[in-house]
């Protein structure tokens, strides 16, 4: 294989890792204050819509990543007010949301199924992105990518190195001691659920934004499922996230690179691959070390926390 | 301030007001939310189109029922696991296997007429979508994976396996390279039983599957067992109740029956295989399951109520031309109010006058 073939294989793993390491790196503060939202597919719908939508009208990318942020934290917070205040069941609820995203995204964005936009453009570094072979690999990639990496490092910077982050994975194991304690579990949850929301929304707008420019209603095609099975993968751990949303870019454009040189199998056996590779390292996780990962989950994960006082 | 006190007992009336209340507060949001985004296009017609037309139609009523019926097997199925706390999310996929696996019996026996062939496609229905759903068992009680991302995955695994099919071993061998099978033959379709209609003797079944489930709730151990399990997981180790066997259990049941809605739905209203067989009746079963609180003899009703949202989503698309993905919105909406109505039930809400201090 050429050297050119190498750098385009792995500038789309890339690129077909980063909505996954949006959507599971939101899911993870989720699921570590302990709620398990199960929505993170239909939020990511909806984000791949507000962001195409704002992107067609107006032109500007900047305002395009905004809403999807935004439209995903607004269907985010149908969950929290659900989940955290008339203390609903997470996964029901979570369930409604996938479905109600994907029918508000279908519904809504009827009327641009046929509309074309520019992709967002790459930056480009004098000096740095003009380097043979390290220009193209590290310098030259769409800001959103180097976004998602940042996000990753806040979050765990978050979670282990601040007050609050101490706080938000003390109630995800043990919320009715944060409470006696005087801690806002609520807010925190809600939070939580609000942040998931915005980084899913941009998981989604990366899809309509960057990966394709147009518009479909089944876009995500299971990319928040799986985001919530790297979760797992992560064991809860941010930079994990980022691992395993490698493994899953790399098989999905290895199935492309597989199809375009036409191997002898269906194409519909090799679109499989990412969704059975989906539970073939969930169970390699758990066979691994069964008890390592049951430690890091928290505690509290989808259990309803009603105070009385 | 408004405060939610732990009610001693779940409120009787409330369980059957909460469900009406989460319906009508359905209509209402969804009439705002057409009148906002729908600007050229009369809404009480769309309504209309919606929700009154398929009830006073004969033709409407039929259909109906044939959308009620394979949402009532596989909810069945799905409200025994929910019960369990056991999470069966990827029915569609049990559904298309099963469908798959049924209707391959039907095409092998394709030239040989007789009585014995449809049972023999349920069975093998029935064993490919319980295999199906028994993968997740596996994963879960050996290694602890969640049957939520199994099922779900197997989803679209499925869907594609189905495609694969179709285009590849199954297709018809005279269809023009179309992607669909040979249309089934007399004995590997299910009888009609309203004549000039599309509603057949699966209709039935369900009824009967519903009564059968309800007994069997009611009656038996292991409906005894599944119901502890979910509610009181510890209760239910110290009475020795085995987890392990309650996942298989679940799984089992909600594949099988999933796997049978499959063929149902092959044999039946479609009459081929063809990739047009998931239509997201496994998803929808769940909201099915759900809205009748898991009850039986509930999920024939809730059925009934959610076949209208599938059937009004196709009429404002033949009539307005809106997309079908309004059937979605209606029925997630509806999720969401009945799962805050639901708070009606086990708490009570009061009103409580701040007196300033911060609680």
């Amino acid at each position: 294989m050429n050297e050119g073939l190498i750098i385009a294989i792995i500038i789309g793993i890339s690129i077909a890792s980063v909505p996954l390491i949006f959507a599971a790196i939101g899911e993870l503060i989720v699921e570590r204050s302990g709620v398990l939202n199960l929505g993170v597919e239909g939020m990511m719908i909806v984000g791949a819509l507000a962001g195409f939508v704002v992107e067609f009208h107006t032109g500007n990318s900047f305002l395009a990543v905004l809403a999807a942020l935004l439209a995903g934290m607004a269907i985010a917070s149908i969950f929290a007010f659900l989940t955290q205040i008339l203390l609903t069941n997470h996964v029901a609820t979570g369930l409604a949301l996938t479905i109600f995203g994907l029918g508000i995204a279908a519904f809504v964005g009827r009327g641009y199924t046929e509309v074309r936009i520019e992709l967002i453009a790459e930056i480009h570094i004098p000096l740095l992105s003009d380097l043979p072979i390290v220009g193209p690999l590290l310098f030259s990639y769409n800001p959103l990518v180097y976004l998602a990496l940042f996000v990753v490092f806040l979050v765990w910077w978050f979670l282990f190195k601040t007050k609050h982050g101490l706080i938000l994975r003390a109630i995800g194991d043990n919320h009715d001691a944060a409470h006696a304690i005087g801690h806002k579990v609520v807010r925190y949850r809600v939070m939580a659920i609000l942040f998931g929301g915005a980084m899913a929304g941009i998981g989604g707008a990366f899809l309509s934004l960057v990966q394709v420019p147009m518009w479909g209603e089944n876009m995500t095609a299971g990319r928040g499922w799986i985001a919530l099975g790297l979760v797992v993968f992560s064991s809860w751990q941010p930079f994990k996230v980022i691992l395993g949303a490698v493994i899953f870019g790399g098989i999905t454009v290895l199935q492309l690179h597989a199809q375009g040189f036409d191997i002898r199998i269906s194409a519909q056996y090799l679109s499989m691959l990412p969704y059975l590779a989906t539970i073939i390292i969930l169970v390699s996780l758990r066979m691994r070390d069964k008890n390592k990962t049951n430690r890091t989950m928290p505690n509290c994960l989808g259990r309803i926390f009603h105070s009385t006082t | 301030m408004i405060r939610l006190i732990l009610r001693t007992q779940p409120s009787k009336a409330m369980i059957f007001l909460s469900p009406l209340l989460a319906i009508t507060l359905t209509a209402v949001t969804a009439f705002f939310i057409f009148v906002f985004i729908l600007t050229d296009i009369e809404v009480s017609s769309v309504f209309y189109a919606l929700f009154v037309e398929p009830l006073i139609d004969i033709y409407y009523v039929s259909e109906l029922l044939v959308k009620a019926t394979p949402l009532i097997i596989i909810a069945l199925g799905l409200s025994i696991g929910f019960r369990a706390g056991v999470w069966n999310i990827g029915a569609e996929g049990q559904y298309v296997i099963g469908g798959i696996a049924g209707s391959t019996v039907g095409l092998y026996f394709y030239d040989v007429e007789g009585f014995w062939l449809m049972p023999l496609m349920s069975l093998a229905a029935i064993l490919g979508g319980m295999f199906y759903a028994g993968i997740a068992a596996f994963l879960r009680t050996k290694y602890q994976v969640n049957e939520i991302l199994v099922t779900l995955m197997l989803t679209y695994v499925a869907v594609l396996f189905l495609s694969a099919m179709v285009q590849g071993p199954l297709r018809d061998p005279s269809g023009f390279n179309f992607p669909e099978s040979r249309l089934f033959h007399d004995s590997a379709l299910l009888p009609i039983i309203w004549q000039g209609t599309r509603v057949n003797v699966s209709l039935i079944i369900a009824i009967i599957l519903s009564f059968v489930a309800w007994f069997g709730l009611k009656k038996h151990i292991s409906g005894m067992q599944v119901k502890i399990t979910g509610s009181a997981p510890r209760a239910a180790k110290f009475a020795g109740f085995d987890d392990k066997k309650t996942v298989w259990f679940s799984l089992l049941i909600s594949g099988g029956l999933a796997g049978l809605a499959g063929l149902f739905e092959a044999a039946g209203p479609i009459g081929q295989l063809n990739p047009g067989l998931p239509q997201f009746y496994g998803f929808t079963a769940i909201i099915v399951a759900f809205l009748a609180r898991l009850h039986p003899i509930a999920i024939i009703f809730s059925a009934l109520l959610i076949a209208l949202t599938y059937l009004g989503g196709e009429n404002v698309q033949i009539y307005f031309n809106l997309p079908s993905s309004i059937t979605n919105i209606f029925q997630g909406m509806l999720l969401f109010y009945f799962l805050a109505c639901e708070i009606l039930i086990k708490y009570k809400v009061v009103f409580i006058k701040t007196t300033g201090q911060r609680i």
